[in-house]
């Protein structure tokens, strides 16, 4: 089950990311899962193919995204802090990268259905906003809890003219939407395809929606040279799956002077039982297709996660960063509900930037660092922005007028 | 503890007519469960698919999903499924396959699971999501602890795919009917009549045999008999389930029965038989009607 690491790190491919990942899926989606790896394989090499995915990420989605330096609050901080813009992407984070690569092998394969699960709401607005572009059916599972606190999101899909399918099954977020999406998969898979929103899953899933964010890193790099002369010290991104964190990680992988820093969501605080911990506190086992640490108790039984980030909420993680965890490369830390509420204001009120709450963990994360690394260069993924969370942090800062409340 | 009859010699015995019943391990309680599974062997069951609740159930239907759910809530550990595997193996000889998704089985370990298995009179698993080329744990310790090993072929499985699963299953192929997920339908699809055909096919190509059981989507007796017209063995599962929920042991009894109807050559699906019958389509030569 493992296999030995590439000469580069940037060169690794699935399905196993040391022991991680694989394919752990039932009997009737293994036919569309080759069929898919198969597809991607060929996608991969094909220049019309990547021609047309740089032509959409440039004209549709508007990269590059820009390097933003945050110098008031890197003077706050201590440290230089870049910001990649991902929350400039249209529909407002990094998730559009993935969903228009998808949407593009999905065509290939003749697909005319896209079933996505979301847990913020983001992966489900860049699908239905694909579906929409290429004239496909679109629907989307989303666990009850979370299209309570994304309703701005859930109204976003459907007027995109997706379906939007409350989950009411298990911890009723996104690991349950998962559930509900794949059970879709295998009624419909004929003409569906299911478009992963992170960095999990069965392979191909990992290793394509890597490649299809690996424009984050990249850009990064470059800009970050062009503006300082040399390469940060530190990158940082929050993790949920880990798609934004493996996207802009990638670049660097190989820069073995960088460290690389995945932040978890720590909810409630590392010290409780309530978090999102799944690198720190899991152990290795199998969720949704794939072996990576996931919370679970001593049956095997996954436990629920909790975050007040519904992108955060979710009791795994993508295997490649499950690897990179066991051989080093990259770090992972905790950051509380009130770590990253606290960073989200700081960030809003320094810059005028409302980051997303799942981005705000990881500028909690950079200017924790700061005060270790001062005078140090962090490059922070700003994955999304907030419009989506406004409501959320309305009341957690207690600003919202009370008709608003009512909504 | 005298020699268990296998998976496949049960279902030879019913002259490759089986009934096979599903419920799940602990639902609504452990008591009830055990009730329930010797009740549906003594009704005509060949053999008994105890299933372990899970916390996500990838192929499970709104009716199995539910009740594994609420199992969990009460507080539902694998404990509780080995003392249901041995309460039921000493009271028919009707085999008890275990369908458990993989992650319970790798967080208790592989070989600790098979020995509590067999050590509890278990038949074997049924693994629907490990495919046989993430089996080789499960396989070796399934072989030092002689258990029965049932892999899934599907409607969209390739010829290869097929040929993997026949090699490595032992008591019979899961011959999943349709492509979706548990729960009773009106029509079974035609796609498992050639499906089975296929399997078939692929087994005499290989110089071997495969016993083809299938399931997901049934639920009455005249879909048994149609089924049984084609393949060794029919899988009933959310039907029994609902049944269980609804109208407790006496339901799933009746239910069973009626079922059961459907392995008999011609015979009216209404006439069904209180108990099994003592022919060739009982589930067991010696213990039911004396448990
Ligand atoms: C803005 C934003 N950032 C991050 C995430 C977390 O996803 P991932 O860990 O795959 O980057 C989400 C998920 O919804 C998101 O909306």
């Amino acid at each position: 089950m493992t296999d030995a690491p590439a000469a580069s790190l940037r060169d690794h491919h699935g399905p196993w990311f040391g022991g991680y990942g694989g394919v752990f899926m039932p009997e009737p989606l293994m036919a569309a899962i080759d069929e898919l790896a198969a597809c991607y394989e060929a996608c991969k090499v094909d220049p019309a193919f990547q021609a047309e995915f740089a032509r959409l990420s440039r004209d549709y989605t508007g990269r590059p995204s820009m390097l933003t330096e945050a110098s008031r609050l890197s003077e706050q901080a201590g440290a230089r802090i870049l910001l990649k813009r991902e929350d400039l992407n249209h529909t407002g984070s990094h998730k559009i990268n993935n969903v228009l690569g998808q949407a593009l092998v999905a065509q290939r394969l003749g697909k005319t259905r896209l079933i996505a699960e979301t847990g913020a709401g983001q992966h489900g607005v860049a699908t239905a906003t694909a579906a929409a572009l290429f004239g496909m059916e679109c629907v989307v599972y989303m666990g009850e809890v979370d299209t309570e606190r994304q309703a701005l999101n859930v109204a976003r899909m459907r007027l995109l003219g997706a379906e939007v399918v409350p989950v009411t099954s298990g911890s009723r977020t996104l690991k349950d939407a998962i559930n509900e999406g794949l059970r879709d998969w295998v009624a419909n898979v004929d003409s569906t395809h299911y478009l992963m929103g992170t960095v999990a899953g069965p392979h191909p899933f990992p290793e394509m929606v890597r490649d299809f964010h690996r424009a984050i890193g990249e850009e990064a790099r470059e800009q970050t040279i062009a503006m300082t002369g040399g390469l940060p010290d530190a990158v940082l991104a929050c993790v949920g799956g880990g798609s934004n964190a493996m996207g802009i990680f990638h670049a660097f992988l190989d820069d073995a002077d960088v460290q690389l820093i995945g932040l978890e969501a720590a909810g409630d605080g590392a010290d409780t039982e309530r978090h999102a911990l799944s690198i720190e506190r899991g152990e290795p086992g199998l969720l949704h297709g794939m072996r990576t640490y996931l919370l679970q108790d001593g049956d095997g039984q996954t436990l629920e996660s909790h975050s007040i980030s519904a992108g955060l909420d979710y009791p795994g993680v993508g295997p490649e960063h499950a690897w990179l965890h066991d051989i080093g490369r990259a770090e992972y830390q905790p950051v509380s509900d009130a770590e990253a509420m606290e960073a989200f204001l700081a960030l809003t009120r320094a810059e005028g930037i409302i980051p997303a709450i799942e981005s705000a963990h990881a500028i909690a994360g950079a200017m924790r660092l700061a005060r270790e690394l001062p005078g140090s260069t962090l490059l922070v993924s700003l994955s999304g922005r907030g419009d989506k969370d406004v409501a959320t942090a309305g009341r957690w800062f207690d600003v919202l007028d009370e008709d608003a409340r009512q909504q | 503890m005298t020699a268990r009859i296998t998976t496949e010699e049960a279902i030879r015995a019913s002259g490759g007519r089986a009934l096979i019943g599903y419920l799940p391990a602990g639902f609504p309680d452990l008591a009830t469960s055990i009730e329930a599974a010797v009740a549906i062997a003594e009704a005509g069951c060949t053999a008994i698919e105890l299933g372990v609740p899970y916390s996500d159930p990838g192929m499970d239907g709104p009716v199995i999903q539910a009740a594994t759910q609420s199992t969990l809530e009460r507080g539902f550990r694998l404990e509780e499924l080995f003392e249901a595997v041995a309460a039921i193996t000493a009271r028919t000889s009707a085999p008890v396959l275990v369908m458990t998704y993989w992650n319970p089985v790798l967080r208790y370990g592989v070989d600790r699971f098979a020995e509590q298995l067999a050590a509890a009179g278990g038949a074997g698993l049924i693994t629907p999501d490990l495919t046989p080329e993430n089996a080789a744990d499960w396989l070796a310790a399934a072989e030092r602890h002689d258990l029965d090993r049932v892999f899934l072929a599907a409607p969209s499985s390739s010829d290869a795919r097929i040929d993997r699963a026949v090699e490595a299953s032992r008591g019979f192929v899961y011959t999943v009917s349709t492509m979706g997920t548990t729960g009773a339908r009106t029509d079974v699809d035609d796609a498992a009549r050639a499906l089975a055909d296929r399997i078939a096919a692929r087994a005499a190509a290989a110089g071997t045999t495969a016993l083809r059981c299938v399931g997901l989507g049934i639920s009455t007796a005249d879909q048994v008999r149609d089924v049984l017209t084609y393949a060794d063995g029919a899988i009933v599962g959310s039907a029994l389930v609902r049944a269980l929920g609804a109208g407790g042991v006496p339901a799933v009894r009746e239910l069973a029965a009626s079922l059961a109807a459907g392995t008999l050559d011609g015979g009216p699906a209404d006439a069904a038989p209180a108990i099994a019958p003592s022919s060739t389509a009982s589930s067991s030569p010696q213990k039911d009607a004396s448990a």
